[in-house]
């Protein structure tokens, strides 16, 4: 549940906070697009980095943080997998003349791998940042303003919206069925995948005849009944989003140039610079 | 005998729900428990079959400790209906959703099939035992949750808001099963806020503000003490607030039901015509 916590956003105002979501998306995948371009340790340690200012000027640290160590199970699985199949088919590594057995070799293996699982984990940190930062109605508005019809908008906000509730009345089914005797913990792993079968049902179930309700709800509110929506509030952007967007466009300039032109070193070409 | 020991419980959010409950509810005893939303009934039920832990105190189950044993085993003994059926009806069929209880307790077939039999027979829902709980109306299927709990004979039933959402009739009937239970020598706890319900039954009732116990006395001491129930947001039966109000004609002011109300009323005409 850790991971979800890392992405709900909490209000508040900072200058991170305050940027156009569009900007900001783009941004993001700014660094999503550089974060695919490299797989070299030291410019993905880099693009690590890049996030971290948002983080501490937006004041989201805790939550960020949790969002990473959700995500660390996810990681090390990355890791493990890199590491077992370079192993076992060293053939797509020029450095490597399998098998693996020299230190050398198991060095660019274990870089390979460690790079990997950082491509991941700036993903994962980058996109911390945007949610944590966004309000589920901003990026509505935002989705809106893209020309993205509104049934959609308002479908994917409501569905954000939603998690919170629909945790807590997972929280409600657990306890309900835990007063019926029900041990989740008990069994083995078959066992315990469908000790989860009376969670789930009731949870669907609700969600479904809830989403019916609100449905009902709505229509009864007249929703739909213009074809052009005004809104309270519309997106502009300002000095500090054009900044932004500057920024981000000579991020991506400089990295398609390095990827283009520049070769970095990797740690294992540093550390054995002989090669073998 | 369910112990209560000076028990404070805050949520993660770091609400204090529970301030200093102590409380001891006897084998065989009826309890309702009274108080206004977010007065702390349903997280204090909620530490009896050790759903929710003591962040301070302690909560004794027949003398054990609830943190030392598991909401599973603990349930055993304390049945716990939840306010909203649509929170545990899962199974394909009502005799499945009440058989689900016996089975994670390990009952052999034969008695499960027993006690299915009885508690469908017990609630009235026998003709829907093939049918899908979903299939139901609400009232029913709060019958086949209940069902589901009582199946395996809990020597404590907890009841969270039984009578929200039924109509009258169906409150009467789930009324006079309470008692049949209660007569039965089960320990019944009750939260809830409906005051007819609780003026009907007579039970022992404590009244709840702010994570605190306000009051603690038999139904017909609190619910005609109209300044300590609006303390707790509850207003008194209507049969109470009239006699509350006919004060100065010299009638009692104890009265909370309707049987005894009318006997007042004819002693009291009859005399003077």
């Amino acid at each position: 549940m850790s991971v979800f916590e890392g992405f709900k956003f909490r209000k508040v105002s900072s200058l991170v906070h305050d940027l156009d979501p569009r900007v900001k998306f783009f941004f993001v995948l700014v660094l999503f697009v550089m974060a695919l371009l490299f797989t070299n340790i030291f410019a993905l340690t880099v693009l690590f980095l890049v996030p971290l200012p948002f983080v501490f000027v937006a004041k989201v640290n805790r939550q960020w943080l949790r969002s990473l160590r959700g995500a660390l199970l996810l990681a090390i699985f990355i890791f493990a997998t890199n590491f077992i199949f370079g192993f076992l088919y060293p053939t797509s590594f020029s450095q490597i003349t399998p098998p693996v057995d020299t230190g050398y070799e198991y060095l660019v293996l274990l870089e390979r791998s460690i790079s990997m699982t950082l491509r991941f984990v700036v993903l994962i940190a980058s996109f911390s940042v945007f949610f944590l930062t966004t309000s589920p109605d901003h990026l509505g508005l935002a989705l809106q303003q893209s020309r993205v019809p509104y049934e959609f908008c308002f479908a994917f906000t409501t569905a954000v919206r939603f998690v919170p509730v629909l945790a807590d009345e997972a929280q409600t089914i657990m306890d309900a069925q835990k007063a019926r005797g029900l041990e989740l913990e008990k069994g083995n792993l078959l066992k315990r995948v469908r000790n989860y079968i009376p969670i789930l049902i009731p949870l669907i179930v609700n969600a479904i005849r809830r989403s019916l309700e609100l449905a009902e709800a709505m229509e009864s509110r007249a929703w739909g009944a213009n074809k052009n929506r005004t809104n309270l509030y519309a997106l502009k952007l300002r000095g500090s989003d054009y900044l932004l967007v500057v920024i981000s466009v000579l991020m991506l300039v400089v990295a398609v140039y390095i990827w283009l032109n520049v070769s970095i070193p990797s740690l294992s070409a540093i550390l054995y610079p002989a090669g073998v | 005998m369910l112990e209560v020991k000076d028990l404070y419980y805050s949520y993660s959010t770091g609400f204090e729900a529970l301030k200093g409950i102590n409380l001891t509810v006897n084998d065989g005893e009826f309890l309702a428990i009274m108080g206004q939303n977010g007065a702390g009934k349903t997280t204090l039920v909620k530490h009896f079959n050790g759903l929710l832990k003591p962040t301070q105190g302690q909560v004794l189950v027949d003398g054990v400790s609830t943190c030392d044993i598991s909401v599973a085993k603990l349930a055993r003994d304390v049945g716990f209906v939840f306010q909203n059926p649509d929170h545990q009806l899962f199974s394909e069929t009502v005799e499945d959703e009440i058989a689900f209880g016996l089975k994670n307790f390990g009952f052999e077939e034969s008695v499960i099939q027993k006690q299915v039999e009885w508690a469908l027979n017990l609630l009235d829902v026998v003709q829907y035992r093939k049918t899908s709980p979903f299939m139901l109306s609400g009232g029913e299927r709060k019958r086949v949750a209940l069902a589901s709990i009582l199946a395996w004979d809990p020597k404590v039933v907890i009841l969270d808001e039984p009578t929200i959402g039924q109509d009258h009739r169906q409150k009467e009937k789930l009324q006079h099963f309470i008692l049949q239970l209660n007569a039965q020598k089960k320990t019944v706890v009750v939260v809830t806020h409906d005051v007819e319900f609780v003026a009907e039954c007579n039970p022992r009732v404590i009244l709840m503000r702010g994570g605190q116990i306000l009051l603690d006395g038999m139904a017909e001491q609190i619910l005609n003490n109209a300044d300590l129930l609006a303390q707790a947001s509850i207003v008194p039966p209507q049969i109470t607030k009239i006699f509350l109000e006919l004060e100065d004609l010299g009638l009692p002011t104890d009265v909370i039901d309707v049987h005894e109300a009318t006997e007042i009323l004819v002693k009291r005409l009859n005399k003077q015509s």
